[in-house]
């Protein structure tokens, strides 16, 4: 880590300790400081803690982005303005040792400012992409990943299944059983000469339709497809199946390339993906190996539709209810 | 149907929900004759595990009989009497294959949310938490089973609910604490706590050909009771030292195995000590008190084994690895693999080698249950088990 980077960090810690405090207990953050503790300062406090809380964000996961450091910079002004009315009235010796803090604050905060500045102006931030996001550990007995590159979205993900590359192969081979795992498609469809017709969820209830034709298909070993001209997304895609170690079943290894050429279609095949492109597919797999194990997809009271990361972060109670 | 849900921190309530009904052609329903408290509920009682909801169905030791089956259940009927193991799993996937039924690797459907906290996620586990799947409990009138194929086991009208009740979790478990000891003659095992899990740790260890059985807890009551009912020696923690009584007991070598029957919750006799892992858990500085783990640790002599079964969540501060390391131990530890033991454990108890129904202390209605939750949780009126009945 870089100087500059160490600094980014320790200030973006500092952003988190103060932000916490100023959303949590904001009456007590305002006494602390020497502010009359009025419904408006409270309100105040609350509004420079999500400030502080969003700097947070920004430093400790962009590292030392020109842009994070000069809003802490900002910050720090609006802060020392706050402060200085502050001094007018309440107690005072509290309000001259906040002043005295934030004042070095800046200080530091400016230094880490202009040395990220340095040979890269605040407006050049390089472009987010889907790649960062995948460091949760992957599926049980399965890993996945996900990568952007160009205008490619290239997702890899993998899964071992207690059943003979013969049975695995089969079973993906009937292709219009994808959707009994593959969530976002509602249907695959033979449509003759090894052309498929995919149709899957898009924006607004309404869906999108592509065909596409095997490239590769040998038995037990690999599928794989592309999409016909003419598509909404050109995609493409392969499966393939390994014997796994000492009758430990099968090496499933899924890679799907999206071709996002930006605008609609761009945002219709993110829409199509979900928020985190590489988790759908995670999800995918684990409701597939359900599948072909147990016969189903596995359902609970909390996750009513069975595997999926977002009903994870909005379960429902651990309760029968009139949905279930 | 009546349910005791988990309303929050230290507060259960039972209230009336919909009836379950079948989700799946491998599910049954089950109408619940009795239902347990286990020690590990308290865990969630007391806001130690997250990922609970308001509203989430506690219980994971139930039994009773079968109202209806899915299509695919083809070896229950209507009418038959069960037991139900507290893991929920597949019967078809590797690690069920090979009897590691609480680390099935189909039956969380929540299993992105554990491998976030563990790295990889265990088994679907009925009442106890969204960690282990969000499914519903057993402290109701029904419940959902799902792979009902595979968990649910038959048991003799000749038995009473008390008897076999708990081949669902908490015999199986002491059990499997036991049987990862590797007992061989001569063995001398120690047991900390002598709750319903040391109970049937102790016994388990004397079926198992222990030499000597030593329990440790702070209560004498539960103490009298193992020392009566498996012949077990006793320490009570806050009269003796322990480490110094096991070198006495064992001559200088330490007991051969260890047992954690005890997990995240675990008290120590100095109330500096104590509150100094009381304080990090409240900060969520640490999520598990380890006093219990790190002095069997200590403990045990060289070359000897770790079992743990008590429950464990998240992380402890202070763990002795130098000594683990240096002195060759073995850790062996599991949720139980129920599904694995339950069938010849129930032959134990056909053939009258244990009767688990000692440790029931309180029996009480469902609709008790939030006083039994208080009663259990503060050892008040010498509560060892609490057994409802809907």
């Amino acid at each position: 880590m870089t100087t500059s980077a160490v600094l980014a960090r320790g200030l973006g810690l500092a952003s988190l300790a103060l932000g916490v405090p100023q959303v949590a207990a904001p009456d007590r953050f305002a006494e602390a400081v020497g502010a009359q503790p009025t419904p408006q300062a409270r309100d105040l406090t609350i509004g420079i803690g999500i400030r502080e809380l969003s700097a947070a964000a920004g430093l400790l996961t962009r590292g030392s982005s020109p842009t994070w450091l000069w809003s802490r910079v900002a910050g720090d002004v609006m802060d020392l303005v706050l402060l200085g009315r502050a001094l007018r009235g309440g107690a005072r010796g509290r309000t001259v040792a906040a002043t005295v803090a934030v004042a070095g604050l800046t200080a530091v905060d400016l230094r880490a400012a202009r040395r990220s500045g340095r040979g890269r102006p605040p407006t050049s931030s390089s472009a987010p992409s889907a790649s960062g996001a995948a460091s949760a550990p992957g599926p049980s007995a399965s890993s996945s990943s996900s990568s952007s590159s160009g205008s490619d979205l290239e997702l890899t993900a993998a899964v071992t299944v207690a059943r003979s590359p013969q049975e695995v192969y089969d079973f993906w081979r009937g292709l219009e059983r994808l959707p009994s795992f593959m969530w976002h498609l509602q249907s695959v469809e033979w449509v003759g000469e090894g052309r498929t017709r995919w149709t899957a969820q898009a924006p607004v209830k309404k869906s999108v339709t592509w065909e596409a034709e095997l490239v590769e298909d040998v038995p037990g070993e690999v599928i794989a497809w592309r999409s016909l001209p003419g598509a909404d997304i050109d995609n493409s895609g392969s499966v393939r199946f390994r014997e796994a170690p000492a009758g430990r079943g099968t090496e499933v290894r899924v890679h799907i390339r999206y071709a996002l050429p930006g605008g609609r279609a761009g945002a219709l095949v993110a829409r199509l993906a979900g928020e985190e492109p590489h988790q759908q597919v995670e999800d995918d797999l684990r409701r597939f190996k359900q599948v072909i194990e147990t016969g189903a997809v596995v359902r609970s009271e909390g996750s009513p539709e069975g595997p999926s990361a977002r009903r994870q972060l909005l379960q429902h109670p651990g309760s029968p209810s009139a949905g279930t | 149907m009546k349910a005791t849900c988990w309303m929050g921190r230290n507060t259960v309530e039972v209230v009336d929900v919909p009836d379950p009904k079948i989700l799946d052609e491998r599910d049954a329903i089950i109408r619940i004759t009795s239902t347990a408290i286990c020690g590990s509920d308290l865990h969630l009682y007391d806001g130690y595990v997250p990922e609970m909801k308001r509203g989430d169905i506690l219980g994971h030791e139930f039994m009773g009989e079968v109202v209806e089956t899915g299509k695919g259940v083809g070896n229950l009927s209507v009418g038959d009497r069960v037991v139900v193991p507290f893991p929920i799993a597949c019967g078809a996937c590797e690690q069920c294959r090979n009897g590691m039924t609480s680390v099935c690797e189909n039956s969380n459907p929540n299993s992105g949310m554990a491998e976030k906290l563990w790295g990889h996620a265990t088994s679907g586990i009925f009442g106890y938490s969204h960690l282990t799947g969000g499914f519903a409990g057993g402290q109701a009138e029904y419940a959902r089973v799902p792979f009902a194929d595979v968990g649910p086991m038959k048991v003799p009208s000749s038995l009473t609910d008390e008897q076999v009740l708990f081949l669902t979790d908490v015999f199986p478990t002491g059990y499997m604490g036991a049987e990862m000891c590797d007992i061989s003659p001569g063995d001398t095992v120690a047991i900390w706590g002598a709750g319903p899990v040391g109970q049937f740790a102790a016994a388990s260890a004397a079926l198992l050909g222990a030499h000597r059985v030593v329990v440790i807890d702070r209560f004498d009551y539960r103490l009298d009771i193992v020392a009566r009912h498996t012949g077990a020696q006793t320490l009570n923690y806050e009269q003796v030292d322990v480490r110094d009584a096991l070198q006495e007991i064992t001559a200088g070598r330490g007991p051969d195995a260890v047992i954690d029957c005890v997990g995240l919750e675990a008290h120590h006799p100095n109330a500096a000590l104590h509150t100094y892992d009381r304080v990090k858990q409240a900060t969520r500085a640490e999520s598990d008190r380890g006093h219990s783990l790190r002095q069997m640790i200590t403990s045990v002599r060289n070359g000897g084994v770790v079992s743990i079964v008590g429950v464990y969540g998240g992380f402890v501060d202070k763990f002795p690895i130098g000594s683990l390391m240096n002195r060759s131990l073995t850790v062996r530890t599991g949720q139980t693999h129920v599904h694995r033991y339950q069938h010849g454990l129930l032959a134990r108890i056909e053939r009258g080698e244990i009767d688990p129904s000692f440790i029931v202390t309180h029996r009480a209605s469902l609709s008790d249950a939030p006083a039994m939750y208080e009663t259990f949780k503060n050892k008040r009126d010498d509560c060892l088990k609490v057994v409802l009945t809907p």
